[in-house]
């Protein structure tokens, strides 16, 4: 175990570094000078020369890669030009909002998800498996942003429960953070939720054919745990994986979502990022986030593990 | 007798408590942003919405009223030197920074001096004829110039007027803008980035009179569904730029007040007519009979009621029909489809054909697909090619299009609107047009400070430029407000900025 992980975490050194230097070779590719898009409505010479120089624009692409990188070395990650914050403070603004987004929405997706897969597969071909099916089909075909607005015309314009945008830190007051996040968290999970039921409920079905299900069966083993406990166990692999992807994809930020319920998190952070061309914001982020994606990878490696023990070999 | 004594006062307490109470109830105004605001410096400051939350944090030499006429806010009373070459300002006595710092000549000459030779100002080119500022008394200043200037108001009624303490400004260099300190009726307390902007009520405020609010938040909500439902939810009390197919529904909400504003600024399509070698390659670039047929082959009020639901107004200049600046000889010219097709027979051409760059946003795409169809009733060919907003300035800088669906924010002055547009070479003059006698004209309107003699300038300007059509001017937007109907005391200034003086909650 200890061997894997060491193996596992020097991989991911020249991983980071490969990732480093392609967001920063595409944000060099996206057209238009930089310097002339952060100078704003009035594009004085005076400000796209200085802009130019600040961010040393004129040099090498390379250079210009290595000043990022020795910053970054150093923990700097520079400033956003539109807003002169550093990018490591909007990071540490951004990434509770986003964490806690990403969790109330995975745990949303996995409770409807994984029970509407068992339930499916357990009672195939009823009228709950046609039901969870055309649940999934439904959360699949449903764009998160028309949902949002749907349910914010719902609940917050006509029925006045919920807020219909912001965001409340839960330090500050705890029933109205989560009242502001149900519905962004919901939408989000609702399309997962889609995808693990649908991954869950053919997990499922293969393992409950499989012949140590039947010998659970043949020992008198009640059908509760013949399913909580013997298949579903062995059907969790896939949805692990799964999972750990569907999560790393949140915390790089949903931005359609973030947008309509006005979230500040990582998907606002950077689409505003991108256009404005505030590209220290880009990097920052995206470097940040492809490290977090491998480090969740990482973790459901380790957790395969875990739940599986032939991979402990 | 103590404790009565005692529970009588404490009873009187109590009693004025309750009296006054509601003076002293916490109120909020909560604003709802299309965009987030970018850096709150003044000096490094550029975008509209930036200027929405300066209106509450920083006050400024000068302001505009309803009409666009200079009124005295930080100065007092201002005059022209007799050559023009310099102006007086009396500065406004008793007033002080948000962190206690004095206002005063030397401040000013401190502000001004920092807009020009700060790093990265965005300023400089709007105060380039001030040569110096001279404090000539504690609560008197002279700005010197190289020539007459006559927009210098206007730019002292913006962000280039706008005062910071010396003192933070000193002591937070370049990162000023995180935690900014000016003099107007609200202090910053908070800034989450893309989230919310928390201003205080400053107690110190000269005008506190007029200041019914003990806070207000500045929210971005970008999309405009979402932002009007706050409102509706009363989340917020007030929104900006409300979607124009929104404004029909909103006449019968009781709750809701709404609030219209003919913009400073303009929509139109800039042509390259020299920017590039494309201009000569392609008819509307290079004969002005073919630009005068396309513009002959649209119809304005109907582009206005497509791609503005209506809320717009028809225009054919850089200012719009209702402002004192419009230059009358030349108004709005009837759509004449016979006449454009047979100035394009003139030409010599038969079905031009062209490029429309327009940005991705909703507004510009549907004005691009309206365009295309009246053109085309007039033999125009016109294709439309839809780029994200930074890529299609960076074409427009590089001269690598045709025709360009642009929009300008607009200044309080007319210049503003006018000559970094239509002078030879200047940054925003994406068309590459060039005429020396235009260049001449808008020079002697800078440096002409009688508002009668201006305009005969304007006018003879419009003569050339309405001709030659670098830019065909199509309407002025309504700057849409809604706002609940507890709300009362709004002012309606062009300018889109929201005053909170006299601005008042129930």
């Amino acid at each position: 175990m200890l061997q894997f992980l060491v193996k596992r975490l020097a991989a991911i050194v020249p991983t980071v570094f490969l990732v480093s230097v392609l967001i920063f070779t595409l944000q060099q590719l996206l057209p238009g000078d930089p310097a002339v898009a952060m100078a704003g409505e009035d594009r004085d010479p005076n400000v796209i020369a200085y802009l130019r120089a600040k961010f040393h624009l004129d040099e090498p692409i390379p250079v210009r890669y290595l000043y990022w990188a020795k910053g970054v070395l150093h923990g700097d990650l520079g400033d956003s030009v539109r807003i002169q914050e550093p990018v490591t403070q909007l990071i540490l603004e951004k990434l509770p909002v986003t964490i806690e987004l990403a969790a109330l929405a995975m745990t949303i997706a996995l409770v409807i998800g994984i029970s509407a897969g068992i339930v499916s597969a357990v009672f195939k071909d009823t009228v709950w498996d046609y039901g969870a099916n055309v649940f999934a089909l439904w959360g699949l075909s449903t764009p998160n942003f028309w949902l949002g607005i749907l349910m914010i015309l719902l609940f917050s314009v006509r029925l006045g429960w919920l807020p219909a945008s912001g965001y409340v830190s839960p330090f500050e007051d705890l029933r109205a953070n989560l009242a502001s996040m149900i519905m962004p968290a919901f939408v989000l999970g609702n399309a997962i939720a889609a995808v693990l039921m649908r991954h869950t409920r053919s997990a499922m079905l293969q393992v409950l054919s499989a012949d140590y299900v039947r010998t659970a069966r043949a020992k008198g083993l009640d059908e509760r745990v013949v399913v909580l406990r013997h298949a579903l166990r062995n059907a969790l692999v896939p949805i692990v994986t799964l999972g750990a992807l569907e999560f790393g994809t949140l915390l790089s930020g949903a931005v359609l979502t973030e947008q309509v319920f006005s979230i500040p998190g990582f998907g606002k952070l950077i689409v505003d990022a991108v256009f404005n061309r505030d590209y220290l914001v880009v990097q920052g982020v995206v470097l940040f986030t492809a490290s977090a994606y491998i480090l969740l990878n990482l973790l459901a490696d380790v957790a395969y593990v875990l739940i599986n023990p032939r991979m402990r070999t | 007798m103590t404790t009565f004594f005692r529970s009588g006062r404490i009873a009187a307490f109590v009693l004025a408590a309750l009296v006054c109470a509601p003076a002293a109830f916490a109120q909020t105004l909560r604003v709802g942003l299309a965009e987030d605001p970018d850096v709150l410096d003044p000096t490094l400051a550029r975008t509209f919405v930036g200027r929405i939350v300066f209106a509450g944090l920083c006050d400024k030499l000068v302001d505009v009223d309803e009409k666009l006429t200079i009124v005295p806010q930080l100065a007092t009373s201002w005059q022209w030197g007799p050559d023009q070459k310099s102006l007086t300002m009396k500065i406004r006595q008793g007033v002080t920074f948000h962190d206690g710092e004095k206002l005063d000549a030397a401040a000013v000459k401190f502000n001004i001096e920092r807009h020009k030779t700060m790093q990265g100002s965005n300023r400089r080119g709007e105060l380039a004829p001030v040569t110096s500022v001279d404090v000539v008394d504690p609560y008197t200043v002279r700005f010197n110039l190289s020539a007459p200037f006559a927009p210098l108001l206007a730019q002292l009624a913006d962000r280039a007027g706008m005062m910071v303490s010396p003192k933070a400004a000193k002591a937070e260099g370049e990162k000023f803008g995180a935690h900014p300190v000016c003099s107007g009726p609200f202090k910053f307390a908070e800034r989450v980035a893309q989230d919310r902007i928390v201003l205080e009520r400053f107690p110190n405020y000269w005008n506190k009179g007029a200041i019914h609010f003990d806070k207000v938040i500045y929210q971005p909500i970008i999309d405009p569904t979402v932002r009007l439902a706050n409102l509706k939810s009363g989340q917020l009390d007030f929104i900006e730029r409300v979607a124009p197919s929104d404004m029909k529904a909103l006449k019968g909400d009781a709750k809701i007040k709404v609030a219209r504003m003919v913009e400073i600024g303009y929509q139109g399509i800039t042509i390259n007519v020299g920017k590039s070698d494309l201009a000569q390659k392609n008819p509307l670039g290079k004969d002005a009979r073919v630009r005068e047929a396309f513009e002959l082959s649209l119809d304005r009020q109907a582009i206005v009621d497509v791609a503005q639901d209506g809320e717009g107004l028809p225009g054919n200049q850089w200012v719009a029909p209702t402002s004192a600046w419009y230059a009358k000889n030349m108004p709005i010219p009837k759509r004449d489809v016979a006449r454009a097709k047979a100035l394009l027979k003139e030409a010599g051409v038969t079905n031009p054909s062209f490029t429309l760059l327009t940005p991705t946003t909703a507004d510009a795409q549907r004005v691009a697909q309206v365009v295309q169809a009246m053109a085309k009733e007039a033999g125009f060919d016109v294709k439309i090619q839809s780029t994200e907003f930074a890529t299609s300035l960076d074409m427009a800088d590089k001269g690598t299009y045709e025709a360009y669906v642009l929009a300008w924010s607009g200044r309080a002055d007319p210049d503003g609107n006018l000559y970094s547009f239509d002078v030879t070479k200047q940054p925003l003059n994406y068309a590459g047009y060039s005429n020396p006698e235009v260049d001449r004209l808008i020079k002697e309107s800078r440096e002409t400070v009688d508002p009668a003699a201006r305009l005969k300038l304007f006018e003879q300007v419009a003569a050339h430029t309405l001709k030659d059509r670098p830019i065909l001017y199509l309407y002025h937007r309504h700057l849409l407000w809604a706002y609940s109907s507890k709300l009362s005391g709004l002012r309606t200034v062009p300018d889109g900025l929201v005053r909170l003086q006299d601005l008042k909650g129930r």
